[in-house]
């Protein structure tokens, strides 16, 4: 498995429908009288060098802290924001569609699904205005009234709103949060995509109805043979709903593969200390008396913050909290070192050199 | 529990309206907070768990209206109070110093144009006006270095610290006073999870060395279950089980309660499919007759839609073997009561 990840990259798979090829984007930021003074001109560097494949039938997690760049990645990939640097792919073919035309083309292929169904429904309309827009707009409306009633139908149907007439004159004001979301994938599927992008999806609902979103998306991706990319911060739904995990922190994937491997044996110590971090109810300490033993430690560790975006550390961007920092970590980017079971990871930990494999973390307990 | 009682709430009941227009926000909630103890609050959007906080320290803001019930506060000195009938001095006197609130999106709770400084001291201004500007400001780094964070940053603009440091100066203005209880609610439901871990345990570390109750507000089950002593599961504005951390993780009685166990995918074991809980939370306006959980209910039966189930302590569970903490633990399900 020494390949590098580069080798396959001309032959990509058939299965790939959107295809990420180092990726950036910076945000400018105001400049200030001493920047100008400097001649700097500040970035925000929100995303770099991301490379990412979305397969058909596929739900791929990118799973990052807020700041990370996971949302940016999101609406790159829906083309809303151009690209500083870096390719997209569409079905093997390079892509760039910023608006008219190609970009409605773009738009008919790759749809994507906000956090908040608050607010991306207009208040105003009827659950029947936003699906029938939308299906007009990417020309699915049928020629008569019949065909656009069956179109409407079949769209609740399959986000399981039925009957349909009871939900097809609602105002989003009166559909529960659930039910919104629900309208906004009726909204998105009215276009027939082949690629999903979720940006968290489920955040902001409520806990007992997140999983009934995530198994209908899941049941979308299974009937429609639909690529998926799931935007989240929860690494452990991650876990239960993608098939591929990627980690991304402060603007680069970190680490990724498959989502059992990836949260069960975490290569990256950023991962492990995310999964660490992460609730878990068998790690019952009674009184929360327990945790308390090992915080001088494990917290002074494992503390301090993301860095700023605008002047990122060098080299690898998690080295001022890495526990396992190395005087390499300071001033080399870490490439992708691939491991077991398609599972690669960018750390130094796991250059060629060094054989064996340090031991993951295990919970700690 | 052996520790006493701190706080004694009984049949507790909020509106939010007057008259037949009134949403009933809590109904008839009664909950005991013991010395020493962490009571984990776990409910969904518009259970009433944040209800419950503002009404027990009387920060209800109109059209919220308590209807029923006492809160009764008893501090280490002995004697007890009912804080529902506190005159308005009084209750300026108390709130603070004998309960803080560390507030549902505490990181945009700092005034932007003030420093940490002025928001820190301001608080010993009005509740220790004996106190000198420079012991305000050493007690005021003392509060800082207790959260740990340094005590030059009691310069520093709210803009200027990080999220997790905002959060963490708020736990300072709420430790201010020695609070015997600290209501949280939703403490880190803004933080990143590794943030959100320290917070946590330096809110243990500062329990056990300054010995005060914590109430914690959240909708994470899972974490609860971790911090917590005891836990009560609100639903449509009703307390539907309370007992122990443990117990409800290892055999919760209510089905809102497993329910809420199986709606978080768990991060090690085996993997399995979950499902959540069919139908939407209740809508306050319009309640479910008898058990408001019943038109969820996967086990609803009979009685479920006629009769609200009270929440009676599990002494004699039925004919099988009791559940584990039987003595110890409160469920309001007629699948536990005898019929």
């Amino acid at each position: 498995m020494p390949e590098k990840p580069d080798a396959p990259r001309d032959a990509p798979r058939p299965d790939v429908v959107l295809e990420a090829r180092d990726l950036s984007k910076h945000f400018r930021v105001r400049r200030t009288l001493r920047s100008i003074a400097e001649r700097d001109r500040p970035v925000v560097h929100a995303v770099d060098d991301v490379s990412l494949r979305l397969r058909r039938g596929t739900v791929t997690a990118v799973v990052g802290e807020s700041g990370s760049g996971k949302s940016t990645i999101a609406r790159l990939l829906a083309q809303l924001y151009p690209a500083t640097s870096g390719e997209l792919r569409l079905s093997g073919k390079p892509v760039r569609a910023a608006r008219g035309k190609s970009f409605r083309a773009y738009c008919r292929q790759v749809q994507l699904i906000f956090q908040d169904p608050f607010g991306s429904l207009n208040p105003t309309h009827t659950v029947r205005y936003h699906l029938t827009r939308a299906l007009r707009i990417h020309g699915r409306a049928g020629r008569t009234a019949a065909e656009l009633e069956q179109a409407l139908t079949e769209l609740l149907g399959r986000v399981h709103l039925t009957p349909p007439d009871r939900y097809v004159d609602k105002f989003p004001h009166e559909l529960s949060g659930g039910q919104r979301q629900r309208v906004a994938i009726a909204r998105a599927m009215a276009a027939d995509p082949k690629v999903l992008l979720a940006d968290e999806p489920v955040s902001m609902l409520d806990v007992s109805i997140r999983l009934g979103i995530l198994n209908l998306l899941r049941d979308l991706k299974e009937r429609l043979n639909l690529a998926i990319l799931y935007i989240t911060h929860d690494i452990a739904s991650a876990r239960y709903f993608a098939d591929e995990t990627l980690v991304m922190y402060a603007g680069r994937m970190v680490e990724g593969g498959d989502s059992e491997t990836v949260t069960q044996r975490p290569a990256h110590p950023y991962t492990q200390l995310l999964i660490g971090s992460a609730p878990d109810p068998d790690r019952i300490t009674g009184a929360g008396e327990e945790p308390g033993a090992g915080d001088a430690t494990e917290g002074g560790e494992a503390g301090g913050e993301p860095p700023s975006l605008i002047s990122p550390p060098p080299g690898c961007r998690f080295h001022p909290r890495c526990p396992m920092a190395m005087a390499r970590c300071r001033t080399d980017v870490p490439p992708r070192f691939d491991l077991a079971d398609g599972q690669w990871a960018a750390c130094w930990l796991y250059d060629g050199t060094t054989e064996e494999r340090p031991a993951p973390q295990e919970a700690p307990a | 529990m052996s520790s006493p009682a701190v706080l004694d709430i009984s049949g507790l009941c909020v509106d939010y309206g007057l008259g037949d227009s009134a949403v009933h926000a809590v109904r008839d909630v009664s909950l005991t907070l013991h010395r020493g103890e962490v009571l984990g609050l776990a409910g969904e959007s518009g259970s009433g768990k944040s209800t419950l906080a503002y009404g027990v320290t009387r920060l209800l803001s109109p059209p919220g209206v308590i209807t029923g019930g006492s809160v009764r506060y008893h501090p280490r000195a002995g004697g007890s109070s009912d804080i529902l009938d506190l005159e308005p001095d009084q209750l300026r006197a108390f709130r603070w110093q004998e309960i803080s609130l560390v507030f549902q999106g505490a990181m945009n709770s700092l005034n932007p144009v003030h420093t940490v400084r002025t928001q820190l001291t301001d608080v010993l201004q009005a509740h220790r006006p004996g106190m000198s500007r420079a012991e305000r400001t050493a007690r005021a780094e003392e509060l800082l270095s207790l959260v740990g964070i340094s005590s030059d940053r009691l310069a520093s603009y709210p803009h200027q610290l990080s999220g997790g440091m905002r959060q963490r100066v708020m736990i300072a203005m709420a430790l201010a006073l020695d609070p015997e209880i600290v209501i949280l609610d939703e403490p880190t439901t803004a933080l990143d999870v590794v943030m959100q871990r320290q917070i946590l345990r330096q809110l243990t570390r500062l329990r056990r060395e300054l010995d005060f109750s914590v109430v914690f507000i959240t909708h994470d089950i899972s974490l609860l279950i971790e911090f917590s002593d005891r836990i009560a599961i609100m639903y449509g504005g009703r307390i539907v089980e309370e007992a122990n951390a443990k117990d409800i993780y290892e055999t919760a009685l209510h089905p809102y309660s497993d329910g809420l166990l199986h709606s978080f995918p768990a991060l090690h074991g085996p993997r399995r499919e979950l499902t959540g809980i069919p139908g939407s939370p209740p809508d306050l306006k319009a309640m479910p007759a008898g058990c408001a959980f019943h038109p969820r209910c996967p086990k609803a039966f009979e009685p479920c839609e006629r009769r609200v189930p009270e929440l009676l302590p599990l002494t004699r569970a039925g004919g099988d073997t009791p559940p584990p903490g039987g003595a110890d633990r409160t469920v309001a399900c007629w699948l536990h009561a005898d019929h």
